[in-house]
């Protein structure tokens, strides 16, 4: 933790309610988020109990399975699910755009421009809590692999339609919210979490109702207390008051209330299927459905909050305005799913189990690219998160004192100024540093030459700072640096000592052509020694026969 | 570091009695590793090095014996500093080998000291260096070259540090290779998570030899059996806390180097631990236990006043290397932290105290270089918790394994009952690799020894 935030925290704990950590918001909020709040059955990974999904903060479609170990109730509720995401993201598939993007051609091997769509906005989607983004992996990982009876005939236990086709998007969402910055699949912690800062633990922080409480606490109560009181607080019947958002159920709830409602379904279920008679199975089947009916009344009374807590938190990002560097994330955003979109369209395999080699390195890279754009970003579009890197080292603002004119010595001598800065910061500056300032929203570098007032880094008088800097890029070909290229005297400008751009990494082979340090082609053993391949299944050994 | 895989990795026993010959031991190692190199057998050796065994020059005999057998060699390492150590090394043995020196678009993208070799060719093309004997670059840049042949054979230093992704951006250039490192350094490290290909054989993450070794599980594993760096007060506590199953011996014996002051003690801590130092090898200067924040003023205070005092004393060093006594100047100082606002911290305080020209670093930076003395902010000094980060064996394992002669640490009180609060909770990851020791039990471990030489010092 930086100890900007650290000082953030302490400030919300003193005084009772949490403060910001921005002022402006770092990611998008689409216009019509679809808002999905899942639950699972305790002990039963990858169970759906229920879920509240929809556009509507008032209109929440609720979707139960009143015996979650059924899988035929299961694949009824992802169908039901399908029905529900689908049409949502299909409503932004064909809105596009002409874009360009530079493919290598097959044939000359060159790189060259390519004229493609690109959806103009992508639908997002928000769970409460990051283990809500852990089960859409988990849904999307059973459903991706499953068989429609169109697909394939002969599959013993066809899923419903469309299904498989939800698995695949939403494991394509579920590998995009690892991408830092990225807005297709969001949770409402994380987003509140980045924005504001409370007087808890990032443990607790986890918990939706106690976070909101500390932002936004109702009445006269202050941010601790609000949040504790919904973390402990029961009713009478030992519920509590503000349920988890989920995916997981309070013991409570499951023992006192879940588990004797899906008792009583279970039994008329079993009565149904014992009645003999019309007018028995009619009273029978009342039965039955009253009792669906108690769970699904049940399952709703604990994810209703869950559901308003995420449009609240919703609400109080929206205040902020947005982030000038928003665009250009959400604008990668739009290829990710355009991406996935032609996939789809072209009928390619759902994404397979493990990702290979090639494919593992190349999203690591991406997100390591990412994570430095983003921070680079924040930092640039936000003065409070720049406070943050300027107190740790890692930036400073200052006011131009003094421009020299100085020029390279090479035979072509180009403009290489000094600029003198005053600053109150302390940057880990040595010798040649590169800093970078944003310049008409590119950066243009420098490297740090001396400390004019305090040669042994000691402060001068009221603790600032005289550096001198030399421009070295950006300033045009010409002997004379372009207008407005070099700052004015009396300028007070911001400096990183981070890169605001990343450099793509290198081009890995293809897969087909993985080298023989990294288990050679797929499909082929290794070069050397026995090489068992690493996705081979456990040998077995005498407990799997107990 | 792992459990040994192969018989190879099992140190010969020395028979009882007989006088331990480090040189003997050394080649013998060295002979073995380019047999297996120049051999055709396999398309891989690895050889684990420890801290100062020789790996460099290990690698510059290799590349002599590769080019003088005719094979065209592509040395791989990871930093340009490393590049243009081994650049010059290898002039400065051989100067007619014809070497290339691949390098950057950046400015200054190598060391200027190379102009002056007559037969080393830079380029930031490939192509402009195909033909020459060797051609050494860092692991970054020869990612990006394609379109060239693939060279017979290839080095590759410092692999252990390499993470396993750019492995696969450069394999594709060499046919076989030998890869060099020392296994109980710092990890190479994601700043993103990447939980998700844990336990998977091509981790991205993971180290390149991991990687290697889980695809080529016969390649032949050498060792390096003894360190020329540290002395031979270091290397057994060195080599228990952090190689348990692969030790190594000091090159040199007690005795046969020494540690010397011209003034003597003014009795403030400093001083006395200083002098418990320059006894023993090792002293710990142990301020009042106290939470602190990370630039704990007072902690980086007596890190600044033991160098200071280091230099005031005139300390002299006696080593085989020298016939008498050599001056410990400043640059043969290191102070190595966890963090670079430590790093930052320290270097004011020295700035302050008019010291100028000891090498401050993190642990990551300090990787590979070799001081007469170090002083250590111990990375658990003043925390309030122990995280992965501050428990990692390789950060302690660099940080104590820099010296030829002395080794300070400075730290508050504590260290003993913070490790018994935070055992390591790191989760189990299916098919990972457990790594030995982990860095709790090298803490204790360390800490046990070091509290044998403590001097308690209230600022």
């Amino acid at each position: 933790m930086s100890l900007i935030s650290t000082l953030a925290r302490l400030e919300a704990m003193a005084s009772g309610q949490a403060g910001p950590l921005a002022t402006v918001r770092h990611r998008r909020i689409s216009d019509r988020p679809l808002v999905l709040v899942p639950l699972t059955t305790a002990g039963e990974a990858g169970a759906p109990l229920g879920a509240l999904v929809g556009t509507d903060r008032d209109a929440p479609r609720l979707l139960t399975v009143a015996q979650p170990r059924d899988r035929d109730l299961r694949f009824t509720f992802l169908a039901e699910l399908a029905e529900a995401v689908l049409p949502y993201l299909d409503a932004y598939a064909d809105v596009v755009e002409p874009a360009e993007r530079s493919e290598t051609d097959p044939e000359t091997g060159k790189r060259v421009k390519a004229e493609v769509e690109l959806c103009v906005d992508a639908p997002q989607i928000i769970v409460p809590s990051r283990p809500g983004i852990d089960f859409v992996r988990l849904l999307g990982r059973s459903m991706r692999f499953r068989r429609t009876a169109e697909e394939d005939p002969d599959t013993p236990y066809p899923a419903p339609p469309r299904v498989p086709l939800l698995g695949r998007w939403l494991t394509h969402y579920g590998e995009r919210a690892r991408v830092p910055g990225s807005s297709l699949l969001l949770a409402a912690t994380d987003l509140l979490n980045r924005h504001w800062a409370t007087g808890q633990s990032s443990l607790e922080d986890q918990h939706l109702g106690a976070l909101l409480a500390w932002i936004d606490p109702p009445g006269e109560l202050s941010g601790a207390e609000a949040a504790s009181r919904a973390e402990v607080e029961r009713d009478r019947g030992g519920q509590l008051v503000c349920p988890p958002a989920g995916p997981a159920t309070d013991p409570a709830f499951d023992n006192k209330l879940l588990a004797p409602a899906v008792e009583r379904y279970d039994r008329a279920r079993q009565e149904l299927a014992a009645a003999e008679d019309g007018p028995d199975a009619d009273e029978r089947l009342a039965r039955l459905t009253a009792a669906e009916r108690d769970i699904r009344a049940l399952l709703h009374g604990v994810m209703r909050p869950a559901w308003d807590a995420v449009w609240h938190g919703l609400d109080l990002l929206r205040e902020l305005p947005e982030g000038a560097r928003v665009e250009e994330r959400w604008t990668r955003d739009r290829w990710s799913f355009t991406g996935h979109r032609d996939r789809v369209r072209a009928g390619e395999p759902p994404q397979p189990r493990r990702d290979d080699a090639v494919t593992a390195a190349q999203k690591l890279a991406t997100r390591e690219t990412a994570q430095a754009q983003l921070d680079a970003a924040e930092a640039l579009d936000d003065p409070l998160v720049l406070a943050g890197r300027r107190l740790s080292g890692e930036a400073f603002v200052g006011e131009v004192t003094e421009v020299v004119m100085a020029y390279s010595e090479s035979k072509r001598p180009s403009p290489r100024p000094l600029v003198t800065v005053r600053t109150d910061d302390r940057p880990y500056l040595g010798e040649r540093t590169k800093v970078f300032r944003s310049l008409d929203g590119r950066p243009q570098s420098a490297e740090f030459v001396r400390y004019e007032n305090a040669p042994d880094g000691d402060d001068g008088e009221d603790g600032e700072r005289v550096l001198v800097l030399r421009l070295t890029d950006r300033m045009g070909r010409a002997k004379e640096p372009a207008p407005g290229s070099v700052p004015d005297k009396g300028d007070r400008i911001a400096w990183t000592l981070f890169e605001h751009d990343q450099r793509g990494g290198p081009k890995l082979p293809d897969p087909e052509e993985a080298p023989w340090t990294h288990g050679g082609p797929p499909g082929t053993a290794g070069a050397e020694g026995t090489a068992a391949p690493a996705h081979a299944p456990d040998p077995v050994t005498e407990e799997d026969f107990l | 570091m792992t459990a040994p895989a192969t018989p190879d990795a099992v140190p010969r026993p020395v028979p009882v009695g007989a006088p331990f010959d480090p040189g003997a031991a050394a080649a013998r190692a060295t002979d073995a590793i380019l047999r297996d190199t120049l051999g055709a057998a396999h398309r891989g050796v690895v050889v684990d090095s420890p801290p100062g065994a020789g790996k460099s020059t290990l690698v510059v005999r290799a590349a002599r014996e590769l080019a003088a057998a005719g094979r065209p060699l592509m040395v791989v390492a990871q930093t340009n500093a490393q590049v243009d150590d081994l650049v010059a090394r290898l002039a400065e043995k051989e100067p007619e080998l014809p070497v290339g020196r691949l390098h950057s678009n950046d400015p200054d993208p190598y060391d200027r000291a190379l102009d002056e070799l007559p037969n080393v060719r830079k380029s930031a093309k490939a192509a402009e260096l195909a033909g020459l004997d060797v051609v050494i670059s860092t692991a970054a840049k020869w990612a990006h070259v394609q379109g060239v042949e693939p060279w017979r054979h290839a080095i590759v230093d410092e692999a252990y540090q390499m993470r396993s992704d750019a492995l696969l951006a450069v394999a594709g250039l060499f046919e076989r290779a030998l890869f060099v490192g020392d296994p109980g350094q710092l990890d190479p490290f994601s700043v993103v998570g990447a939980d998700q290909w844990a336990g998977l054989s091509y981790d991205p993450s993971a180290s390149a030899v991991s990687t290697l070794l889980a695809h080529n599980p016969g390649l032949p594993q050498h060792r390096l059996p003894v360190s020329w760096r540290l002395p031979a007060s270091a290397a057994p506590l060195v080599s228990a806390a952090f190689y348990p199953y692969t030790p190594f011996r000091s090159g040199t014996d007690h005795g046969d180097r020494r540690l010397t002051f011209r003034v003597a003690s003014d009795g403030s801590g400093p001083d006395r631990v200083l002098d418990e130092a320059a006894e023993s090898g090792w002293g710990l200067l142990e301020l009042p236990a106290r939470r602190t924040p990370r630039t704990d003023p007072e902690a980086v205070r007596a890190v600044a006043l033991v160098v200071r005092r280091l230099l005031d004393r005139g300390g002299a060093a006696v080593s085989e290397r020298a016939p008498g006594a050599v001056p410990v100047t400043a640059d043969r100082i290191a102070v190595g932290t966890a963090h670079r606002d430590q790093v930052a911290a320290v270097r004011a305080a020295l700035a302050e105290l008019g010291v100028a020209g000891v090498a401050v670093d993190t642990a990551n930076r300090l990787q590979g270089r070799e001081f007469d003395v170090t002083v250590m902010l111990h990375p658990l000094s003043g925390r309030p918790d122990a995280t992965a980060f501050h428990l990692e064996t390789g950060r302690l394992c660099v940080l104590a394994s820099r010296h030829r002669h002395a080794c300070v640490v400075v730290c508050r009180a504590g260290v003993a009952e913070l490790l018994d609060e935070h055992p390591s909770t790191e989760p189990v990851q299916l098919g990972v690799t457990v790594k030995f020791p982990d860095g709790w039990e090298a803490m204790q471990s360390t800490w046990e020894r070091w509290s044998n030489h403590r001097v308690s010092w209230r600022p």
